[in-house]
């Protein structure tokens, strides 16, 4: 497990951001999702951990409707999702969403990758879209990679770019599915450093991990999941000294001893 | 006896008609191949069906009926007025677009489902996700299916020599009725020009393909 030594003193402002409630999903056969009631508070982060299986990344992308559901409800600033169309598009571009295999467009430069969403779904002008990419691009480490392209650059690189093209839409509330998962371990740490600076900075944030010391530093609050079912919500201090289901308890001893 | 020379002008329309006929066509089905994969990979369930009986009805039915369809069957529905060579591109147009749909869906089965996710992720709708992030990168697989649907369009535009259209295929029969041309060597001039606009394509195709696999 890394540890990123940075304090935690941004406190969650009031009003809940994102909302679940009942929300069921079958993939044929498999119950993924359960009955989940889920709240997140704006500036609040939220970690997600638990077994693979557990319908961790399914709830992450049921979020911005990448996954459907089948019945409950899913609110975002109090709207509820749109079916598929231009509507839900408007939705999704205030939802930064940030993947276990980055996803960064292939066939396009750094710069393109985070100034593409700002040009043609926010109509900013191209001049202003590359100033404000390229200072994002520096605030995330690799503004000197602007003109290569993603198979060029290392997978923390990668990474740390496609965080920096989900900010340049400046979102609401940013999902993070497995974002360290795909990488090699001496870059989970570059990529968390970013990740803890932007929950100082009172981003609102869903992040699925495994890395348990990011979610004991950087976590407002733990959600615990197993066989699609939220099993237990704690502090990060709570859940790792005194968990109270038998299920999270079995999870922890099997990765917290080495 | 020199076939060519004696019939330098006749050889030279009938080349540019195949020339224009095949660059007409191919216009025709890239626009259409291209429109009906779209509607075929669309989140809309009406599109699909639509896309899927277009490429079945059209790449199943044989070349020579389809050009008998619309020369015959157009203006029995009242849609008189067209001239031959139009009704030719429309042929020729519809029958490759139905080929060209698929290589192009081919391609796109080759961009992974993570590229349109994120750019669905960042607001961009499916038109535009298809449109700058999928399709260039499926233009790197299609292209050269494509290429090798062009020729093959090039050469049954032949077709349309029994419906009509002055070009090359119908000159050897021209030829033939003034008796004492050698009947292989005006096959083996009408084949040189059939070559010349092939190989043409395929250096065109070439380059193209070349080209994309620069830009990594």
């Amino acid at each position: 497990m890394s540890e990123v030594s940075v304090t935690k003193d941004a406190a969650p402002v009031a009003g809940d951001l994102v909302a679940l409630t009942g929300v069921n999903k079958h993939f044929g056969a498999l119950h993924v999702l359960q009955d989940i009631d889920l709240t997140i508070a704006r500036g609040e982060v939220v970690v997600v951990i638990g077994p693979s299986g557990s319908g961790k990344s399914t709830l992450c992308r049921a979020i911005n409707r990448l996954e459907t559901i089948d019945s409950g409800t899913i609110t975002i600033d109090g709207k509820p999702l749109p079916q598929e169309g231009k509507e839900l598009a408007r939705l999704r571009s205030d939802v930064g969403m940030v993947f276990q295999s980055f996803n960064l467009f292939a066939h396009k430069t750094v710069l393109e990758n985070v100034t593409l969403g700002q040009t043609k779904v926010r109509k900013i002008e191209r001049k202003a879209a590359e100033t404000k990419a390229r200072a994002l691009l520096d605030r995330v480490g690799v503004g000197t990679q602007a003109d290569k392209y993603p198979a060029q650059l290392s997978g923390g690189q990668q990474q740390r770019v496609a965080i920096a093209r989900a900010l340049a839409m400046d979102p609401k509330v940013m999902l993070f599915d497995e974002p360290t998962s795909a990488l090699d371990p001496e870059m989970i740490n570059e990529v968390l450093e970013v990740m803890q600076q932007l929950a100082l900075e009172g981003m609102t944030m869903i992040v699925v991990t495994h890395e348990m010391g990011f979610a004991r530093s950087a976590a407002n609050r733990v959600v615990f999941m197993a066989d699609g079912r939220i099993v237990e919500q704690a502090t990060p201090d709570q859940f790792f000294s005194n968990p109270r289901s038998d299920r999270a308890k079995d999870f922890l001893s099997k990765i917290l001893h080495h | 006896m020199n076939v060519l020379t004696d019939n330098f002008a006749a050889f030279r329309d009938g080349f540019l008609k195949t020339v224009e006929l095949t660059a007409l066509s191919t216009l025709l089905a890239l626009v259409l191949g291209i429109l009906i994969a779209a509607f075929r990979v669309s989140p809309v369930p009406a599109l699909r069906v639509f896309g899927t009986v277009w490429v079945t009805l059209l790449r199943n039915t044989p070349l020579v009926l389809l050009f008998l369809i619309v020369t015959l069957g157009l203006p029995a529905l009242g849609l008189k007025g067209w001239d031959s060579f139009w009704l030719a591109v429309m042929a020729l147009g519809c029958y490759t677009s139905a080929f060209i749909c698929e290589a192009v869906r081919s391609g796109i089965n080759t961009v992974s489902v993570g590229q349109a996710e994120a750019a669905r992720s960042i607001g961009m709708t499916f038109s535009q996700t298809l449109g700058h992030i999928v399709l260039p990168q499926a233009a790197r697989t299609a292209i050269p299916p494509v290429g090798s649907l062009i020729i093959a369009l090039t050469k049954n535009s032949a077709i349309a020599s029994g419906f009509d259209v002055m070009e090359l295929g119908a000159l050897q029969k021209e030829l033939n009725a003034d008796a004492g041309y050698n009947i292989l060597v005006i096959f083996l001039w009408i084949a040189i020009c059939y070559l010349i606009i092939t190989l043409t394509l395929s250096g065109l195709f070439r380059l193209l393909e070349n080209r994309m696999a620069v830009a990594r």
